[in-house]
């Protein structure tokens, strides 16, 4: 069956549709001066300690100011190699984390709403339970676990370590993910979706995927800043990673380089806060600057 | 072509669907239409494959499809609320469909400008959902329900959340496009006079069950049951009793009765009976006085109000209505044959 040859002549009204929305620019309000007072007072809170933690990393062990502390960093193998290892551990939470949540939070919203309640509970019980308990559950396993199963889980930090900081990143990561679920029309659209011909697998890379973006884009930030900063069950269980070494050093003495990694690692984080608004705001802008 | 077959569908207590019987033939536009709850939009989703039915089964070209998930059916479905892609421009929308059947990319395109042309809109296809009004977002979803070539068209309350100007436009154009293209189409309404308007037949459900299924006109002008004449179109009840001779006497006149299976005769009854079934004949002693006046365009609605308190509505052409509120006026019956309903229902069997 062929529909091209056939057509309708449409109405002005519906053809033209609305006139396309005037593009105005905000009307720019003075900004008060006690709005600028607190704004900088609240700058001065946040950047003083940040600029002396600064200055300070830049003062090197001859005592003058310079660039040794990060230079010791860059060169110093085991650092590089705990970022490096911490990096990785992240990207491949992140990724799963958002792998396995993200179906599931769609399903429980479409199938099982109630189990909402539940999910919540479930979810936040990685908050409830402390990470010292469950780096000493790990560690029993490690102890009777047979041999296969400690070769293969803890043999290295990342089949040791991502399992768990999945688990811990599931408070964070499901109320970002349920949050942005919620803002959509989930049912109609993936209806729709189904009804052209898509299965579950494309409807959600195609459909609900990018329209949940900035949610999933959040909760991969806040995975990653998890990541990044667990030094419990990693401490514990005897790995290297870059919080751990983080600790080291700074107990070793070398507190410029142990504060020049605390800058690293707020850098990153910055970093990783610039690339989430950046990414959020790329579709806006995509959607806005196409108003004929 | 398509065939319900004793579908039942049960949401805990409630019963959405009690046994529903359905046949649509070819090329042929069926709106379901009642009240909310009825069951329409339950058997809609059955044959979309958004739901499964508890009993029965349902049929597309003698293929029982019950159990296919719904990207496998072929159906397009133009929903109530938007559903366009807010992530997808226009043309991305309409070819979404085509895409998941791997079509290729400029092909795919290709048709999407075609359906878009189709629908009046190829103007808007670079841009996204939100730029559009709401009619606009709704002749993309049909061109996009379109462009996959459906076997049969669903159509879920797709007027509803529109301007009645637009709605009346819109809903003329979709009937015109069904009508050229020839597709099968399930229309779910809860609008009387979108029903009537759009539909080769309509079929009026109460409780998950189809009270009557016919053309617009038989289903208007000879309503199977006292539900069905109450809810398309306005109506009159008008009390009186059932005579031996299987008549009853309304205004004076006496009327055949055209559903009198399981009243008594000498049951007090209600004759249902349309505005227009009924005039008046302007009378300074007549029974009544017009209480209201309503300008309907090319017809006014009066109210009169007889001496014993009854309330008739009664519609004329407006160029033959000189009657104001406070004029007493007689009524005539212009119909021999009404729709009774008992003023008791009669106990079960």
């Amino acid at each position: 069956m062929s529909f091209g040859s056939v057509g309708i002549a449409a109405a002005d009204e519906v053809v033209g549709g609305p006139p396309p929305r005037p593009v105005t620019k905000a009307r720019k309000e003075r900004p008060r001066p006690w709005r600028i007072a607190i704004f900088v007072l609240a700058a001065l809170y946040f950047l003083g300690p940040l600029a002396s933690a600064f200055k300070f990393s830049l003062i090197q062990s001859n005592g003058r100011y310079g660039l040794g502390n990060y230079d010791q960093i860059i060169k110093n193998s085991a650092i590089r190699s705990a970022l490096i290892t911490s990096l990785e551990i992240s990207a491949i939470t992140a990724v799963l984390v958002v792998v396995l949540m993200l179906p599931t939070v769609v399903w429980v919203r479409l199938r099982l709403p109630k189990l909402t309640l539940m999910m919540e509970g479930v979810t936040l019980l990685p908050i409830v339970i402390p990470p010292v308990v469950m780096a000493a559950g790990l560690e029993e396993l490690q102890s009777h676990a047979p041999e296969w199963v400690v070769k293969l889980l803890f043999n290295h930090p990342l089949s040791a370590l991502t399992p768990f900081y999945v688990i811990l990143a599931l408070p964070f990561t499901y109320r970002a993910l349920d949050n942005g679920v919620r803002a959509i029309d989930l049912h109609t659209l993936v209806d729709a979706s189904r009804n052209l011909g898509a299965s579950w697998r494309q409807t959600i890379i195609h459909v609900i995927l990018p329209n949940v973006e900035t949610a999933v884009l959040g909760a991969m930030f806040l995975t990653i800043a998890l990541c990044l900063g667990e030094v419990v069950i990693s401490s514990l269980l005897l790995y290297h990673t870059f919080p751990v070494a983080l600790i080291q050093e700074s107990l070793s003495g070398t507190a410029g380089i142990s504060v020049a990694l605390s800058i690293i690692t707020l850098a990153f984080t910055f970093g990783l806060l610039f690339a989430l608004s950046f990414l959020a705001g790329r579709r806006q802008r995509a959607t806005s600057i196409r108003v004929i | 072509m398509i065939r319900f077959d004793g579908v039942e569908r049960h949401f805990g207590e409630v019963t959405a669907l009690a046994g529903l019987d359905l046949e649509i033939a070819e090329g042929e536009l069926i709106a379901l239409l009642g009240p909310s709850g009825c069951g329409k939009t339950t058997a809609l989703r059955i044959l979309g494959g958004f739901d499964r039915p508890d009993a029965g089964r349902v049929f597309v070209n003698d293929v029982d499809v019950s159990s296919t998930p719904p990207n496998k059916r072929d159906m397009g479905m133009v929903f109530q609320a938007y559903s366009l892609f807010p992530n997808m421009d226009v043309r991305t929308n309409v070819a979404f469909g085509l895409r998941m059947r791997r079509q290729e990319k400029a092909k795919r395109l290709k048709r999407a400008d075609e359906l878009l042309e189709l629908v009046g809109l190829t103007q808007t296809a670079d841009r996204f959902p939100h730029q559009l009004s709401g009619g606009q977002q709704q002749r993309v979803a049909i061109a996009r329900a379109l462009a996959i070539e459906p076997t049969v068209l669903l159509l879920d309350e797709p007027l509803s959340a529109l301007d009645a100007r637009v709605r009346t436009q819109l809903r003329a154009e979709i009937r015109n496009l069904q009508q050229r293209l020839g597709i099968t189409t399930l229309f779910v309404t809860h609008d009387q006079s979108e029903a009537l308007s759009i539909a080769d037949r309509v079929g009026v459900m109460q409780h998950g069950r189809l009270e009557q299924l016919d053309t617009p006109e038989a289903v208007y002008r000879h309503p199977a049951t006292a539900f069905v004449a109450e809810f398309v179109g306005a109506m009159n009840r008008l009390p009186g009793r059932l005579g031996d001779d299987g008549e009853v006497q309304v205004l004076g006149q006496r009327l055949k009765v055209l559903n009198p299976d399981g009243t008594k005769s000498g049951a007090a009854v209600y004759a249902l009976l349309r505005p227009e079934g009924v005039a008046v004949v302007p009378d300074s002693a007549g029974p009544g006085e017009v209480t209201q006046r309503t300008f309907l365009g090319s017809a006014v609605r009066l109210e009169v109000t007889l001496d014993t308190g009854q309330k008739i509505l009664v519609e004329q052409p407006s160029h033959d209505a000189g009657l104001v509120p406070g004029d007493r006026t007689g009524l005539r019956i212009l119909v021999e044959s009404v729709i009774i309903e008992e003023t008791v229902p009669s106990p079960a069997p």
